[in-house]
């Protein structure tokens, strides 16, 4: 087991990408202000005095045409790791990233790959209003060719862009801007990956499984520590619940609220099946809204 | 007067007979596509390149087969043709059998064979030229040599992602030469109703890169200036902006049965005056390299490889309806049950 060093998410990013340029000399960056302007995020900071503009390239303020670029030298065998600025942005790239990289496998019956990580912050942010705040990751994982993934920790982010680049299909990897600065342990190791489809297990329970996804964890925490919130502290989803239990206390006004606070509640169950689908439809149907408003 | 007349004609014979039975084998190709789609062996959307034939000819010589990239559109057949994909296997994709260039999966607008240089086949408009430049990006990338030909419509001209490309091409120095094939139609719509300068090549020079006109019609002077300009790309490693002037005789694509609606018989009666076929034999006939009966016989020679093609591709099964879930992924298996 590696030494782990506690860094934050951008951090974490950022050493992720150094390792696996200096390891491949196939990975290469494009996007725009990732180079002199080290990134709107500053997640790309210094590495455009290390690596120079042949593998760090400011792109124009063209996600379509850059995307498109980034996937044709995909096709051609690079492996590039391309920014959106934010995941709204990629909306402009759709095209690109929909009907042309997720389908050249398939079109081409496998004598293609697209070897290419899609990458920025999604989500909602501090007062970003509407066109800033798409969480993309829903509508990409409609598209089938396409991997959609989205790290909720430092190690994650670390581990999970490693698994990214090394990838042979395209990668969708949504950040969030709320998270870069989050600190948690990363383990030292070059080789540590994080592999796609497969859930992180924070607490062990007895009866069901709640599931969310990057900063749901955070947010959790911090609802936890702040007293203005009380209300989650008898609703915390992390907490294991008795079926019964979650049908009297859990199913409240608190409980739907949190859903659509949160808005990345599902339930798995660990012994059955059938009793997750009761749950979750439970928490989503209209009649239980009806019921919790 | 007789030493320049020498130094004019550098092709031999046997290369005009070579671009001869290419484009006849085009032509036969494509008309035979055409019977299959109203016989109903072929299917889904198929545009052929009846009219256009010199101008693949032209370029596909002119580049190193297998070493440089090219891209096209989805009137796709003669770039795949001509760069030495295998006939049966382009046809079979068309009839989308098993036996084709995407065992089916494609059809005639993907037709894709990577290893003799040929990456599609593509059917959003203007959508693939990113992508072209994205595979100058990788040689310019690498320090290769290679070149790219990333053809397009003049339809495709109109595209933004074609103007954000040009603009990246210049901006990163991409060994790309951008070819508008313009056969004067966006489908069913005039140049002159879709483009403000009806002169698409001027669009190549706010970016910095060189850009003219050429005549598509004659494969002779097609194949001078491709390998003019293919030779000053790969030297310069610089980008590259052609409009290359074409007809289409056939409609836009196999279900277009309506061609008056755009444009008249007269027109098109014109425009068959200039057939690059019929002009390619007649400059045989006046050089006296062949005469009008070998023609014939290369002409029966190629229509019957083109019906051995056909046969070929007739005899390959359609795909298992399982493979519809195969390589969605490099690595994700389907599941089972589907």
């Amino acid at each position: 087991m590696a030494a782990a060093i506690e860094m934050t998410y951008r951090e974490a990013l950022h050493k992720s990408m150094i390792e696996e340029m200096d390891r491949n000399a196939d990975v290469f960056l494009i996007g725009e202000d990732i180079g002199r302007y080290e990134g709107t995020f500053k997640v790309t900071r210094g590495l455009f005095p290390k690596y120079g503009h042949r593998r760090v390239l400011d792109s124009p303020i063209t996600e379509a045409g850059f995307s498109g670029i980034a996937i044709g030298a995909a096709m051609a065998g690079l492996r590039p790791v391309v920014e959106f600025m934010t995941m709204s942005f990629s909306i402009l790239a759709l095209d690109q990233i929909i009907n042309h990289a997720a389908k050249v496998h398939y079109m081409t019956d496998g004598q293609i790959t697209v070897p290419i990580v899609f990458r920025g912050p999604g989500g909602a942010a501090k007062q970003l209003s509407a066109q800033h705040s798409h969480s993309m990751e829903g509508w990409f994982a409609h598209v089938p060719g396409l991997k959609v993934v989205v790290p909720a920790t430092p190690a994650d982010a670390y581990g999970m862009l490693k698994t990214a680049i090394d990838d042979n299909n395209p990668v969708i990897f949504t950040e969030n801007p709320g998270l870069y600065g989050i600190k948690g342990m990363v383990p030292d190791d070059v080789e540590y990956r994080v592999p796609f489809g497969k859930a992180q297990v924070l607490k062990e329970g007895k009866d069901i499984s709640l599931v969310g996804s990057r900063s749901t964890e955070q947010r959790r925490s911090y609802w936890r520590k702040t007293a203005s919130t009380p209300r989650l502290s008898t609703c915390d989803p992390w907490f294991p619940l008795t079926l019964r239990r979650l049908t009297i206390r859990f199913a409240r006004p608190t409980a739907r609220s949190w859903c659509t606070r949160i808005g990345r509640a599902a339930a798995t169950g660990q012994k059955s099946p059938r009793e997750s689908a009761k749950i979750a439809s439970m928490i989503w149907t209209p009649r239980f809204r009806a019921w919790a408003d | 007067m007789a030493k320049q007349a020498l130094k004019q004609h550098t092709e031999s014979p046997a290369e005009l007979e070579q671009y001869y039975r290419e484009m006849l084998l085009i032509r036969h190709f494509e008309e035979k596509c055409n019977m299959a789609y109203r016989q109903g062996k072929a299917g889904g959307y198929m545009h052929v390149y009846i009219g256009m034939e010199a101008l693949a000819v032209g370029w596909m010589n002119a580049i190193k087969k297998g070493h440089d990239y090219v891209i096209t559109a989805y009137r796709d057949h003669a770039h795949a043709l001509l760069l030495g994909t295998d006939p049966v296997k382009v046809m079979a994709e068309i009839m989308g059998r098993k036996g084709g260039t995407s065992g089916g999966k494609g059809g005639s607008m993907h037709i894709y064979d990577p290893a003799h240089g040929m990456f599609g086949g593509w059917g959003i408009v203007g959508g693939h030229v990113p992508l072209g430049t994205g595979l100058a990006f990788s040689s310019r990338y690498r320090g290769d040599d290679k070149v790219t030909l990333n053809f397009l419509g003049d339809g495709a001209a109109n595209q933004g992602v074609v103007f954000e490309s040009l603009n990246m091409a210049g901006l990163f120095d991409l060994p790309c030469i951008y070819i508008i094939e313009n056969n004067e139609f966006a489908m069913g719509t005039r140049l002159e109703y879709h483009a403000a300068d009806p002169e698409l090549w001027k669009r190549g020079i706010p970016f910095a890169i060189k850009s003219e006109r050429i005549d598509g019609m004659d494969a002779l002077q097609m194949r001078k200036d491709a390998q003019r300009i293919v030779d000053e790309v790969r030297e310069t490693g610089r980008p590259y902006f052609v409009e290359v002037m074409t007809y289409r005789y056939s409609g836009h694509g196999a279900a277009d049965n309506d061609r008056q609606l755009y444009r008249t018989k007269a027109e098109e009666e014109e425009a068959h005056k200039r057939d690059p076929v019929k002009r390619l034999e007649k400059v045989m006939a006046e050089r006296n390299i062949m005469t009008e009966e070998k023609m014939e016989a290369i002409d029966a020679e190629i229509q019957g490889q083109v019906e051995k093609i056909y046969e070929a591709a007739d005899a390959s099964p359609f795909p298992d309806p399982a493979d519809v879930y195969q390589n969605v992924f490099s690595d994700i298996e389907p599941e089972k049950g589907h």
